[in-house]
């Protein structure tokens, strides 16, 4: 299971960064939107993965023997997914705003005359 | 309790000013309040931690490693306290330079929250809490950024959000990754456990991929395209607020990481970290000579400046790192200074293009002579604090025989006083040509805009006159830095 998520984390990852060197504005944002995804999924699994084992017990000694699950990279991928919410939806509208401007949703147009004024 | 109130004095007023959206005098008012509250508490943050070396606050009652800890030792101290030094200086700048319109849209609540990210970041203790302070300071510079939404401001906002956002990503694996290995967030905790681990280079690729998100943060080689075409486009107070707080979180990151998280595999890769210092040192200037507007000439020096400071950094040795230390201050009045008289010089003739200025040491004396002192400080002249900054990491390159940094250190001082020559010449010293278009409603430049910039050059000045007291600082910060038992120690307490 570990193998197959690990593979899942890198070819989100991959496509993250495929989606992101394309010239639209809107695969951007997509690039932007999967790494935040692939990054989620390796920080999830970097606590290793149990099943049917809680996250918390009561001082009952007997539970701890059976193992728990480590809470921490769920709170952390909580964290992160919840400031990547914000972050995709500034991103859409500053690029929105940037093709009210250029009137153009292709990146090249977007950078082209960098050096100009 | 001090840690906790300098992050929570901008806060605060941040909130207020949020409340009081409209009342424009008010939101003025607030941003000089709101920063000269946080200079002050830091003032007292720094006479406690220098008394007692390191300030922890377990947040919650939580003890560390299983809460997270705001930690406070020298080096975070003194970075807070340049930190809201400058930040006071630049509201007050504001407070002219700002229009009205752009304080409609919120400018002082989202300076305030960019002021708590960056002294959240110095004064937090945990791998991923750092993180967290990172994205505040972020999303805040990116509204900063695109405020008014000028086109090329626009422009200049993709490659920084699309960029800093890469390394975020890159930050946030690497952070999972090391937990994943040593099962803690807390950096002491993670310093603790890799001393106790007999294999600690283990973690080198989770350092790496925290290196390369700092390193994009704090703009060095290669990493550094984002920052000169955003740095320059947004109004000079922001510019300078970028300039002095931001890429210096990033080289914040870089020594707390080396320091605590990376020292034991450290000689596999000081060969790299050098080479980068050289080249960014190197592509900066290089970059600054080409340019022919005063901001993106300083722009592109915030790049070679950073080089500077991760020479001393990779040296890591006490001297080296104090010299970084104090170019680390130095640089954060001088870059924010010089930024603040580009303003002016844009203020006074509607473009700060070299060609198209000219004349300003004549009408404004004060103006040239606060832009002398700082440009040549930054450009190392004796007796101004950039001379003794320099000077530190060249001895320091030249004790532990790096020749070729000690070469670069020389060569690059030497074209940073071309490049500033060049804007002396051409804006302050020569005569007005006939290209040169000044604003003629603009006769007198209001006293809330050169006031600052004097006394920042004069800090400028003091700090290079009796350097001695602040490198003494610095040189005990690295001392601690160098020995992070101490810092473990407070943090965790008697348990481990």
């Amino acid at each position: 299971m570990e193998l197959i998520l690990a593979c899942t984390a890198g070819i989100v990852l991959g496509a993250g960064v495929y989606a992101m060197l394309k010239d639209s504005l809107v695969q951007i944002v997509v690039g932007i939107i999967l790494l935040g995804y692939g990054a989620n999924l390796m920080v999830f699994l970097s606590g290793g993965l149990s099943l049917g084992k809680p996250a918390f017990v009561s001082g009952n000694s007997e539970q701890i023997t059976n193992g728990i699950s480590d809470p921490i990279p769920q709170a952390l991928v909580l964290t992160a997914i919840v400031i990547g919410f914000g972050i995709t939806a500034f991103i859409l509208v500053l690029f929105h705003r940037a093709n009210l401007v250029v009137g153009s949703n292709s990146a090249q147009d977007y950078l082209s005359g960098d050096n100009k004024d | 309790m001090l840690i906790i109130l300098t992050i929570l004095t901008p806060f605060i007023f941040a909130i207020i000013s949020l409340l009081l959206r409209g009342y424009r005098t008010a939101q003025r008012s607030i941003a000089v309040l709101a920063t000269l509250s946080t200079l002050i508490v830091s003032v007292f943050l720094i006479i406690e931690v220098d008394k007692t070396g390191i300030i922890v606050l377990h947040s919650g009652g939580w003890v560390a490693p299983f809460g997270i800890s705001l930690v406070a030792d020298r080096l975070s101290a003194i970075l807070v306290l340049v930190s809201s030094f400058v930040a006071f200086f630049v509201s007050i700048y504001a407070w002219k330079e700002i229009g009205n319109d752009l304080i409609n849209r919120h400018f002082t609540p989202l300076c305030l929250f960019l002021l708590m990210g960056v002294l959240g970041a110095y004064l937090t203790g945990d791998l991923f809490n750092l993180y967290v302070w990172f994205e505040v300071l972020l999303v805040s510079s990116f509204i900063l950024l695109v405020l008014g939404s000028e086109r090329t401001q626009l422009r200049g906002s993709l490659k920084y959000v699309v960029l800093n956002l890469l390394s975020s990503t890159l930050f946030l694996i690497g952070a999972g990754l090391l937990y994943g290995k040593v099962g803690t967030l807390n950096m002491a905790h993670i310093a603790h456990q890799l001393n106790q681990s007999n294999q600690p280079e283990l973690v080198s690729s989770s350092g790496m991929l925290l290196l390369v998100a700092f390193g994009l943060k704090a703009g060095v080689f290669p990493l550094f395209f984002w920052l000169p075409g955003s740095y320059a486009t947004p109004k000079s107070s922001i510019s300078a607020l970028f300039a002095g707080l931001l890429t210096k979180v990033g080289v914040y990151a870089i020594i707390r990481t080396l320091t605590l998280i990376l020292e034991p595999s450290l000689n596999h890769f000081q060969g790299v970290l050098i080479f980068v210092a050289i080249t960014t040192m190197i592509f900066g200037v290089i970059g600054a000579v080409a340019q022919t507007k005063i901001s993106n000439i300083l722009s592109f020096h915030i790049i070679s400046q950073v080089g500077y400071i991760l020479a001393g950094v990779s040296i890591m040795t006490v001297s080296s790192l104090a010299a970084a230390i104090y170019y680390l201050v130095h640089h954060i009045v001088v870059k924010a200074n010089l930024f603040l008289i580009a303003g002016i010089v844009k203020y006074k003739f509607g473009t700060d293009h070299i060609i198209k200025t000219g004349g300003l040491l004549k009408a404004y004396p004060i103006i040239g002579l606060t832009f002398f002192v700082s440009a040549f400080s930054l450009a190392g002249l004796p007796p101004l604090s950039g001379f003794w900054a320099k000077l530190g990491i060249l001895q320091a390159s030249l004790k532990n025989e790096h020749w070729l940094l000690s070469f670069t250190v020389v060569l690059v001082g030497i074209f940073t006083l071309i490049s500033m020559l060049k804007i002396w010449l051409g804006t302050f010293w020569s005569s007005a040509s006939s290209e040169t278009k000044p604003n003629e409603s603009v006769i007198k430049i209001p006293v809330q805009m050169w006031l600052p910039c004097l006394f920042l050059a004069l800090c400028t000045v003091s700090i290079g006159l009796f350097g001695n007291v602040l490198f003494e600082y610095s040189e005990q910060a690295a001392i601690d830095l160098l020995n992070p038992t101490k810092y473990i120690e407070s943090v965790l307490g008697g348990q481990k």
